[in-house]
């Protein structure tokens, strides 16, 4: 397995990661509702959004090239802070509905404004980020601060000038769609056709109009007539990129069903299935577990799928239902330790992956504050940590290694001293450049290709 | 390291359970970590009773667990009546234990023993095990001369077994479905906190013996008991009702 950092395009130099900015609070002051819960830029990659399970979006926006400060370039700020959803109270079911924010996904820009999806457990909103520069001055009724004129100091008429002012962002709740799901929303995903987009819960996935919040259709349901029959989940849905009418929805069993709706209104009987038989000499009592996905990702090019589950990444091909093209191990060495990992629950933590901007590298997280990428032409991989430690401003990341017995190098983690508290479950890639968001508890940290950087 | 988790022991590194089954059958402690293993995603599921939402995706993932090993259990032939008898010396390490033999107790009606599954924890064998065994071998000796035929009791069981096991993960459902205002008692209730005390499971599987609800549910059920799910579903049902009114009273 070698060691050199990976990233870069196929048949370029590879990728020096390098830390280019945290933000969050010292370890010392995590509260809860710190905790980062999504990460995810927009299609530019010019905005970050992340959100929290208090229930509040920050939006980061990467400040232009200017040759007068080369050192800021790129460097992304705090662009708005709201707070999207707050608690709320089931009386029905007598349960409290958390606000913490499961997803944001953005829409393509249309116009000036940058619009939003974020959702929590039941309620998805539509947000508008505006910013005002300009405000009108002189009026003939006001005075500045606004007060009503004394009408006899008024002589002349006079046009209302624009004039700039301070750079104010602002952010409204354009549409809140809600009551539409029974379960907890796990994903939602904007259509291609920029007009709907769809949310998943654990059995049912809706289909919804940007415009329209009074009525959702219903797409796929496999919710049991007896809920003792209940044997498997939606874990995780993703529309294709290209094509409008095609999406993919994940289950807790570890298939991926794609499916058409063109084919019919309710999309239950899938177009493809998309399952990789078990391995009979792995099989444990964990199996089914491990194999639930935990997220699903199309390609850029639409043309592969990519995979989470609890101990690999996996590529498939659309073409291909009955195998992956490729199988990534991320922590094999945990292995041996399901048990242990079941007692105390971290088999069920839900770690998300990610492509980068030319689909070569894919991205997902790992304990420890490990983040592992691997290259899928070079078929080399590499672990990378994310924690204030390892990381100094500039400084190029030193690849990690867990050793798993036998022979010990230098700076080598052992199995036995992972810290399962630590857990990167959410990380995001540029869509275009070899930057990433990675979301450690509280924290962000945004790692840059120094040569990226460099150049800049 | 990890973070903390409940306080039992998982076996692992030491006997990796996570080998081929049929090959390690034949270990004695596979059967000690499949019972821990089951005891423990017991307890996941009883935990997931008194949050305020459960997740639904590790509720089926921890109840297929149950099944599988249900399952397995069941394909052994460990899955069987306490039969003190007949086992002779196995029985040492044999007590009925969790919640699950409180509903089954139920069912019971007419004292007929019918224990959901026997487990080899060996965490019981020095505690009490004297007293037990001697009253668990009065009840088995009271119940064998009903059953002339063991063979076909303990042929039966498995079956009844699925059955009251079946009937408490589909309780887990239908709780987790039916969250309306009354939930929270009948969550509650459902819920036999009796589980974690160790005296109370041990002496419930007497049928004379009180066991709050459990007892209260005997007497007042008039029907006769059948292996029919749905009869037993609206005595639990009307069970519940009967202990609401109790409660409120």
């Amino acid at each position: 397995m070698s060691q050199k950092p990976v990233g870069g395009p196929p048949g370029e130099e590879e990728v020096d990661w390098c830390l280019y900015q945290l933000n969050g609070t010292t370890e010392f002051e995590v509260s809860e509702a710190d905790i980062i819960s999504t990460v995810e830029f927009n299609h530019t990659g010019e905005l970050l959004a992340t959100g929290d399970k208090g229930g509040r979006v920050v939006i980061f926006q990467r400040e232009p090239e200017s040759k007068n400060e080369p050192h800021s370039q790129g460097e992304y700020n705090v662009y708005s802070t709201f707070q999207s959803h707050e608690p709320e109270f089931d009386y029905l079911k007598s349960l409290e509905i958390e606000e913490k924010i499961n997803k944001i996904k953005w829409l393509p820009q249309q116009n000036a404004a940058h619009s939003l999806l974020s959702t929590n457990d039941k309620t998805i909103k539509l947000w508008k980020v505006t910013e005002r520069d300009k405000r009108p001055e002189g009026y003939n009724l006001k005075d500045e601060e606004g007060k009503l004129k004394d009408l006899s100091t008024v002589t002349s008429l006079q046009v209302p000038v624009l004039k700039p002012m301070d750079l104010m962002v602002e952010v409204s709740p354009r549409r809140i769609f809600a009551n539409g799901h029974t379960y907890h929303i796990n994903s939602i995903s904007v259509n291609s056709d920029c007009e709907t987009y769809m949310s998943a819960d654990d059995l049912r996935i809706n289909l919804w109009h940007l415009a329209i919040t009074d009525r959702s259709f219903n797409i796929v349901d496999i919710k049991p007539a007896n809920m003792e029959d209940l044997t498997e989940v939606i874990t995780a849905s993703e529309f294709h990129p290209n094509h409008c009418n095609l999406f993919v929805y994940s289950s807790s069993k570890g298939s991926l069903r794609l499916c058409d709706m063109r084919a019919s209104a309710l999309c239950d009987k899938h177009s493809k299935l998309f399952e990789e038989p078990e391995d009979p000499s792995n099989r444990s009592f964990f199996s089914e577990i491990i194999s639930s996905v935990s997220d699903v990702k199309f390609s850029h090019s639409g043309r592969f799928m990519l995979t989470r589950d609890y101990l690999t990444v996996k590529v498939w091909d659309l073409n291909m239902e009955t195998k992956p093209i490729e199988t990534y191990q991320v922590h094999d060495y945990l292995r041996s330790k399901l048990c242990s990992l079941y007692e105390n629950d971290c088999i069920f933590d839900k770690f998300e992956c990610a492509w980068n901007g030319s689909d070569s590298v894919i991205m997902t997280g790992a304990y420890n504050n490990f983040f592992r990428m691997f290259d899928r032409n070079t078929k080399r991989d590499v672990t990378l940590e994310a924690s204030r430690e390892s990381s100094k401003p500039r400084a190029i990341l030193k690849p990690r290694r867990v050793c798993v017995g036998g022979k010990r190098r230098k700076d080598d983690i052992s199995v036995d001293s992972l810290d399962f508290t630590k857990k990167i479950l959410h990380t995001a890639w540029h869509p275009a450049e070899n930057i990433i968001a990675i979301a450690a508890t509280n924290n962000l940290y945004i790692f840059q290709d120094k040569v990226n950087s460099e150049m800049h | 390291m990890f973070a903390r988790g409940i306080k039992r022991k998982c076996f692992d590194g030491e006997e990796d359970i996570e080998g081929t089954l049929a090959g390690f059958k034949s270990v004695p402690s596979y059967n000690l970590q499949r019972q821990s293993l089951l005891d423990m995603s017991l307890v996941k599921l009883q935990l997931c009773h008194m949050l305020v939402e459960p997740n639904l995706c590790r509720s089926v993932l921890i109840a297929n667990t149950v099944r599988q090993i249900q399952e397995e259990m069941t394909q052994d032939g460990t899955w069987q009546v306490i039969n003190a008898q007949n086992t002779g010396q196995a029985s040492l390490d044999r007590l009925v234990s969790s919640d699950i033999l409180c509903r089954s107790t139920k069912e019971q009606g007419e004292g007929k023993l019918v224990p959901s599954y026997s487990s080899f924890s060996k965490d019981f064998e020095d505690i009490q095990s004297q007293d037990i065994i001697s009253d668990l071998s009065t009840v088995a000796s009271v119940q064998a001369p009903r059953n002339p035929q063991s063979n076909v009791w303990e042929m039966e069981n498995p079956q009844e077994n699925r059955g009251n096991f079946q009937k408490s993960l589909d309780q887990i459902f239908e709780t987790l479905e039916n969250k309306n205002p009354n939930s929270v008692e009948d969550l509650f209730s459902d819920v036999d906190n009796s589980y974690y005390d160790l005296d109370t499971v041990l002496t419930g599987m007497m049928s004379n013996t009180k066991m709050g609800h459990c007892d209260v549910l005997e007497s007042f059920s008039s029907q006769t008991t059948t292996n029919s799910n749905s009869n037993c579903k609206s005595d639990i049902n009307e069970l519940d009702h009967i202990v609401e009114i109790l409660v409120e009273s």
